[in-house]
């Protein structure tokens, strides 16, 4: 829609903008959400497409992803065949309620940095051990995926701050992978959704998103147990299980429980194929 | 800036916030619509260098450079039709085509995979009115239209118009010097309004307006309209200075620009006395609860509809047939149990908008988006003290309605503000007015207790039911009469007791919603029906055969007195028994693997009236153009409906000539003298019998001058095609000399006597005990629509129409919280049916012919909603063993349904939300 408050556009933004932040300012990555809501509080857009960075960029310490990646991009990029976990990208860019002509504007970054519960590209980043690297006016610091989505709509960005990428350790992409997705309609938005990898050691990561306001991550030196698979999800605390139209908090917990399960029993299964 | 717009280029700078849907509105490409504004529905869709994007969420300045292409560049430069226009033609993808140009670009540019996965390809592209198996059938290159009249799968003759993006809907039209127009709106759910302090507004550069309650007309009225004014309460003022719900519009500035009319609303000053609200229908009832509509005094009119004080009882059903408590002593079986029915909204994509001007001769022309054009003339005629003939209300096309649009929610505004300014005015709603400010279903609070003998025979039926009006009596007696109605006189019983009361609260104002209240109270009725005959043994089938009415049987709900409701057909049996045998016979999807798993079928049936009481009035007039054609005039509206494809059947097969011939101008106050609208399923049984009786006296009338010209008999006259053919001699229709009278006609229709059609439903489900998952693995829906007018297009109709009340059943609840206020406000917080939420749904068709409807035809678009939900809900109790008494039926209340700890037996599931919605 219209944002009709919007007075300028800075469409070549440099590193020196992030010091002139003002309140009514805005950062615009794909717009896809940006434009999706009235902002009459908004004055001025910054257009991260206006710093050119390269979009992609896989090397031997792993994958980087520019915040701008529009995720038709990741979608469409060929990874290297023995960068197992990149099958979560297809599942991911799924999970996303935008179908693919939203793929074609929407961002990696813009999608962390909404920090909906329901983000996959939120999920995929922190399954995948994913570390932002964050821009300021005098400097930039690393923060992992998983700290750096703090709550609903809340991130560790201070004001002025933006994030310029995305690292994915290559330890992380050489993993197995499995992802389960459920929601309240057969394609809707996701109620739970999560991502287990596993390693050649037997060591299993599961990541809960959706279901909770933010990500939980929990580490197994090895598959674990229904029980204890329950008992480590009992450290989530009740609060942070997400309520509204998307799905009930006790469902969400019982979902979370249930597709946990799926997750161990499959990659358990394929450490003993 | 530089744009490659349909192959031209252009130099234009869009504004700094501004999207590339506007944008490109603003150049004239109209094609591209608004359902959202919030890349929810994709509407808006075009290709931005080759790939599909939705406009409303594209920043119009990074298309600079590029090549964008709209609907209306899609075809070739020589006009040639892409094959996915063409496919969309053939197939009839469509019905109120406002999604259309959208459906149509996102599908031109799928790949081959993503054709072959058309849930995920598609599920940016909400069609509210297909139910997306026509979508399915155009993408796949399917093809159903043929050529003929009446029987035949005729297309739509608007298609050609909107797979080009060429059909005009409501503000596809540039008007030179147009005014914006927006709303202020409550925060208060019930407040009196001190003062409004507007210096600040008109402040703003660009603002020319603000409109109050100072600036309106004191006159009372009702947004719903009715062919009978007094069957809504005069309730409504244009701007109050008491506002009873949270949303109601305050003000209205007037701007050169949308920017600076929502800056203006923004400076408003609005100092409010806060009021005490009710937000629950059963605690407005109670003595003392704060009373909304104190009875006016000096306002409206005394003898129209001026609901009772002090009281927030707005209408009451009390029907006595026989002794209830008798007919309970006689059962050997009962059940009781209360029911729920959520807030649930129309959803059409096209959101509610008018134009106004003054035309040449100073008449006040309002070009709007409703079903109901001759009624909202009468109505502004009254707000403004005009006559009729000062004031012109006329349809493009309408992007669908759903009984939302059956309803004056923009046109009185927008009246005001060119009737203040002398300027060309608009309004159009956003998304987000469409949940806080238009109309939804009503909720309703149904008792049902039911009595039977051990053989089945129904000996007592007992239902309380407490409708929310909301905050004005907008339809709100009219549907709790009519949901009252044909659910329950459907049934053969010596006994029924009825207490009903629509109720107002301080929550938004419910209206028209396709079913009409008969979606509600059926899902009580049937839900009670399946679990009676449960505990006496029977099949749900076997339950209804032993109780539902035949032909002869009088027809009773509340009142035993004379209707001129009739037997016309009668197709009821036909399809119980079709669905029935569907259900038994093998077919549908296999049931998932794994003992979570576990199915069930369920049914449910609906009666419905063709036509709604107490007149439905249509004219039509035909007259033979010197060309050769003839030239329609109906005032009834289309909105998606298809009436207009079978109005035209009717007169080619009435005229003897073909559909091609037929030039149709309707949904404009000077098409024809007056016309009651589109609404209560009316537009082929009662527009099509005064274009029956039209075609048909100009048939006389033809043959006549032809036999005068020919010099041969009238009788040996017969129409045909292209003229008149006598023997061998064929007289073309361009030749016909008009001698004397002019070769028209017209009819007329006052919709009585009245029929009844009949809707089935019946589904196999699979529901995962672990998530809560349901699966549909069978949907079959048989119907008794008389003569099959066009059978592509009715079984369209009932596709769409179980589709939408499967969003009901599964998904939709708009939610209002505990201080009034509407929490669900978009697409993707209100969730309708997408492709991959629809099953595929057998449509089976009753052999009957009507005797009371044109042509033997019965009405067909709003029933096939109501038995949906009640079907659904009685398969999911066959599976689960759980009865569910409120809606959706999503996983997570199915999940907290199952647990071990809910209560067991009925009325298990709590309703979706609390506080306003009963």
């Amino acid at each position: 829609m219209d944002l009709n408050t919007i007075q300028t556009v800075v469409t070549r933004p440099t590193r020196a903008d992030l010091g002139g932040w003002r309140l009514g300012d805005a950062w615009l990555a794909g717009g896809s959400w940006l434009f999706s809501e009235p902002q009459p509080h908004l004055r001025r857009l910054l257009d991260l497409g206006g710093f050119g960075w390269p979009s992609i960029k896989a090397d031997a310490e792993g994958l980087t992803l520019a915040a701008t990646c529009r995720i038709a991009e990741l979608r469409g990029w060929a990874p290297p065949p023995d960068w197992t976990a990149t099958a979560l990208i297809d599942g991911c860019c799924r999970a996303l309620l935008g179908s693919f002509k939203v793929w074609n504007v929407a961002t990696v970054g813009g999608n962390i940095c909404l920090a909906l519960p329901a983000g996959p590209m939120t999920a995929l980043a922190a399954a995948l051990d994913g570390v932002c690297t964050l821009w300021s006016a005098d400097g930039q610091r690393s923060v992992p995926v998983l700290d750096f989505v703090r709550g609903e709509r809340l991130t560790a960005l201070r004001p002025g701050e933006i994030l310029r990428s995305i690292h994915l350790p290559v330890s992380a992409l050489r993993r197995r992978a499995a992802l389960r997705q459920i929601s309240l309609s057969p394609l809707g938005r996701s109620g739970a959704l999560l991502i287990g990898t596993m390693g050649r050691a037997g060591d299993l990561a599961l990541t809960v998103t959706a279901s909770t306001v933010r990500p939980f991550r929990f580490d197994f030196p090895a598959p674990p147990s229904a029980d204890g698979l329950g008992t480590a999800l009992d450290a989530i605390p009740p609060a942070a299980y997400h309520d509204d139209v998307h799905g009930r908090p006790d469902w969400r917990r019982h979902v979370t429980r249930l597709l946990g399960r799926e997750i161990v029993a499959e990659l358990a299964a394929g450490a003993r194929a | 800036m530089s744009f490659t717009i349909n192959g031209t280029a252009v130099e234009r700078a869009p504004r700094p916030g501004q999207c590339l849907r506007t944008f490109l509105r603003d150049l004239g490409w109209f094609g591209v619509k608004k359902g959202c504004d919030a890349g929810d529905c994709g509407a808006c869709t075009v290709a931005v260098d080759g790939q599909a994007v939705q406009s409303c969420i594209y920043p119009a300045f990074r298309a600079e450079g590029r090549a964008v292409t709209t609907i209306e560049g899609l075809a070739g430069e020589d006009g040639r039709l892409h094959p996915v226009q063409r496919a969309f033609l053939d197939a009839q993808g469509f019905q109120c085509g406002f999604c259309t140009a959208g459906m149509i670009m996102t599908a031109a540019h799928l790949d081959d995979a993503q054709r072959r996965d058309l849930p995920a390809a598609l599920k940016g592209s909400l069609c509210r009115c297909t139910g997306y198996r026509a979508i399915a059938d155009a993408v796949a290159e399917r093809v159903h239209v043929e050529e003929g009249g009446v029987g035949c799968n005729a297309p739509a003759p608007a298609g050609p118009g909107l797979v080009t993006g060429a059909a005009a809907f409501t503000l596809d039209v540039r008007i030179d010097g147009l005014t914006h127009i927006r709303l202020a709106r409550s925060p208060h759910a019930h407040a009196r309004v001190r003062s409004i302090d507007r210096a600040a507004a008109l402040a703003v550069p660009g603002v020319i307006a603000v409109l109050t309650h100072e600036d309106a007309p004191p006159t009372l009225y009702s947004s719903g309209r009715h062919e009978h004014e007094a069957d809504d309460p005069f309730d409504t003022r244009l701007l109050d200075d008491v506002v009873r719900f949270v949303g109601q519009r305050v003000a209205a500035v007037v701007a050169e620009t949308e920017g600076a009319a929502e800056e203006g609303v923004r400076r408003l000053v609005v100092d409010y006395e806060a009021l005490p609200a009710v937000f629950d229908p059963e605690a407005a009832m109670l003595p003392g609860a704060p009373v909304l509509h104190p009875r006016p005094s000096g306002l409206g009119e005394p003898d129209v509809g001026v609901p009772p004080s002090p009281s927030n009882i707005l209408a009451t059903v009390k029907g006595r047939i026989g002794d209830v408590d008798a007919g309970f002593a006689e059962a050997d079986t009962l059940f009781e149990a209360r029911f729920d029915l959520q807030r649930v909204q129309h959803a059409h994509l096209e959101t509610h908008a008018a134009l106004g001007w003054l035309d040449a001769d100073g008449r006040l022309v309002i070009r709007c988006s409703t079903q109901v054009p001759f009624l909202t003339r009468r109505a502004l005629c009254r707000l403004f003290d005009l006559p009729a003939d000062k004031v012109r209300v006329q349809c493009g096309r309408v992007g669908g309605g759903f009984g939302g649009k059956q309803e004056m929610l923009v046109e009185d505004i927008v009246a005001l503000a060119v009737l203040r300014t002398g300027r060309p005015a608009v309004l159009e709603f956003s998304r987000q007015d469409q949940f806080i400010g238009a109309t939804s279903r009503h909720p309703m609070r149904i008792d049902v207790k039911l009595g039977a003998r051990a053989d089945g025979e129904l000996t007592a039926m007992q239902l309380r039911v407490v409708s929310n009006t909301g905050a004005y009596g907008n339809h709100g007696a009219g549907v709790l009469h009519h949901g009252c109605n044909e659910s329950v006189s459907v049934y053969r019983c010596a006994n029924k007791r009825i207490d009903g009361h629509a109720v107002y609260t301080n929550t938004l104002p419910a209206g028209a919603f396709r079913g009409y209240g008969l979606s509600q109270v059926t899902f009580a009725v049937e839900s009670a029906m399946d679990e009676l005959a449960r505990r006496l043994g029977l099949a749900p089938a076997a339950m209804r055969r032993r109780n539902m009415v035949r032909p002869g049987d009088p027809m009773i709900s509340v009142s035993a007195d004379k209707h001129d409701v009739e037997y016309g057909s009668y197709g009821l049996d036909q399809c119980l028994d079709a669905v029935e045998a569907a259900l038994a016979a093998p077919g549908g999807l296999p049931a998932p693997t794994g003992a979570q798993w576990v199915t069930g079928d369920g049914l449910a049936l609906a009666m419905i009236d063709t036509i709604p009481p107490r007149g439905h009035f249509s004219n039509a007039s035909i007259r033979l153009r010197r060309d050769g054609r003839f030239a329609l005039a109906v005032g009834t509206a289309e909105f998606g409906n298809g009436s207009t494809t079978v109005l035209g059947q009717i007169a080619a097969t009435a005229l003897g000539t073909a559909v091609d011939r037929i030039v149709i101008e309707q949904s404009d106050t000077d098409a024809v003298s007056h016309d009651t609208g589109a609404y209560g399923s009316t537009g082929v049984v009662v527009a099509g019998r005064a274009v029956l009786r039209a075609c048909e006296a100009l048939a006389t009338r033809i043959r006549k001058a032809a036999a005068d010209q020919m010099g041969v008999s009238p009788a040996s006259c017969r129409l045909e095609r292209d003229g008149v053919r006598s023997g061998t001699a064929l007289l073309s229709f361009a030749d016909l000399e008009e001698s004397g009278s002019p070769l028209a006609a017209e009819g007329f229709f006052d919709g009585t006597p009245r029929s009844v059609a009949f809707n089935v439903q019946g589904f196999r489900v699979a529901v995962n005990r672990h998530t809560g998952e349901i699966r549909i693995l069978r949907s079959v829906h048989a119907a008794d629509a008389g003569r099959v007018m066009n059978p592509m297009q009715c079984r369209g109709q009932i596709e769409g129409g179980v589709a939408q009340a499967l969003g009901a059943a599964l998904f939709e609840h708009l939610d209002i919280d505990a201080e009034g206020r509407v929490t669900t406000t978009t697409l993707r917080n209100y969730h309708i049916p997408a492709f991959a939420d629809v099953p595929h749904t057998d449509v089976i068709f009753a052999e009957t012919a009507d005797t009371v409807g044109p042509l033997g035809a019965k009405s067909m678009s709003e029933s096939p909603f109501n038995p949906v939900a009640a079907a659904l809900a009685n398969a999911v109790r066959d599976a689960t063993g759980v009865r569910f008494t409120s809606l959706p039926l999503s996983p997570d209340r199915i999940y907290a349904a199952l647990q071990p700890s809910a209560p067991k037996g009925v009325a298990t599931a709590e309703p979706a939300l609390s506080a306003g919605c009963a």
